[in-house]
């Protein structure tokens, strides 16, 4: 079996905030109507716990990311995500419903800085409420990022992920490190 | 710049993370419909200065389909509401008769 590989295959860079690549990642979507008494029943046998409108769950060693009315994605270790993706599908059999690995379809960076450093870098390229009360730590954003879609979301505040599509991995890289340059600091969340 | 907020997550999406839609509440008009309903539905849009009901694509976040209803001299926005819906709801249409006097909904 061939190890997997990331897009930006370990790179990391620090200015403002450091930037890294935060490697081979799980990452499972679900699409099902999280109405369905039949869905839910399904995801209790599993212990997957779907988290509030634009909100996250963490449950044993994964987190789960709210997407949309319709769509969770589920972060784990990389080696268990196919797993994962099977036990959900067969605890859905017989539900209208979808779980699928999709881990190496998206690149996962990892940001952290110090005081609003990361808001500071996150609001020149988004047009998100990057305020801590629009967007606190727990909360997940699905944006754009200049000229794609990424969500982000803050495990502190000093602590952020961003995910996006895997071919524009090296894309908003590029970006984050370039806005992220010595000297050119905002300022504006401390 | 437009701000609207997505009826199904709650989020305050920028204009450019939708994709607009064009006008709302259309009737669509099929195979079996006269040529003048069929080029009605394709191509004659009402386009009032004021008043506009409008589809929205929240693309760049949970991808759902709303309404929005907005004026196009003051940009002020009276509210969004899910698209499963053939008219816009009451609450709406309470909203812009208290702030545009005189408006009547067009049929």
């Amino acid at each position: 079996m061939s190890d997997p590989v990331t897009a930006l295959d370990g790179q990391s860079i620090t200015g403002q905030i450091t930037i890294a690549d935060a490697g081979p990642t799980g990452m499972v979507t679900l699409r099902a109507n999280f109405a369905s008494a039949t869905v839910m029943t399904g995801l209790v046998d599993v212990g997957l716990v779907v988290p509030d409108a634009n909100q996250i769950a963490s449950g044993d060693g994964t987190t789960t990311l709210w997407m949309s009315p319709d769509e969770v994605m589920i972060l784990c270790d990389y080696d268990d995500a196919e797993a994962q993706a099977q036990s959900l599908g067969d605890a859905l059999a017989s539900a209208h419903a979808l779980a699928i690995n999709v881990s190496d379809a998206r690149c996962v960076f990892r940001l952290t800085g110090q005081g609003g450093a990361i808001r500071d870098v996150l609001a020149k390229l988004s047009p998100a409420d990057l305020r801590p009360s629009a967007l606190p730590v727990g909360m997940v954003r699905r944006t754009r990022l200049a000229q794609v879609p990424v969500a982000f979301w803050f495990s502190s505040d000093t602590d952020a992920t961003l995910i996006c599509f895997r071919s524009v991995g090296g894309y908003v890289f590029d970006l984050l490190s370039k806005v992220s340059e010595p000297g050119s600091a905002v300022g504006y969340f401390g | 710049m437009l701000i609207l907020s997505c009826p199904y997550c709650g989020v305050a999406c920028d204009e450019t993370e939708l994709q607009p839609g064009g006008e709302a509440h259309l009737t669509r008009f099929g195979p079996d419909a006269s040529d003048a309903d069929f080029e009605g539905y394709l191509f004659r849009r009402k386009n009032p200065r004021g008043v506009h009901f409008e589809r929205w694509r929240h693309a760049y976040g949970c991808g759902k389909w709303f309404h929005a209803a907005r004026h196009t001299v003051t940009l002020e926005v009276f509210g969004t509401y899910p698209a499963q819906v053939t008219e816009p709801p009451p609450d709406i249409l309470d909203a812009i008769a208290a702030k545009v006097p005189g408006w009547e909904p067009s049929s």
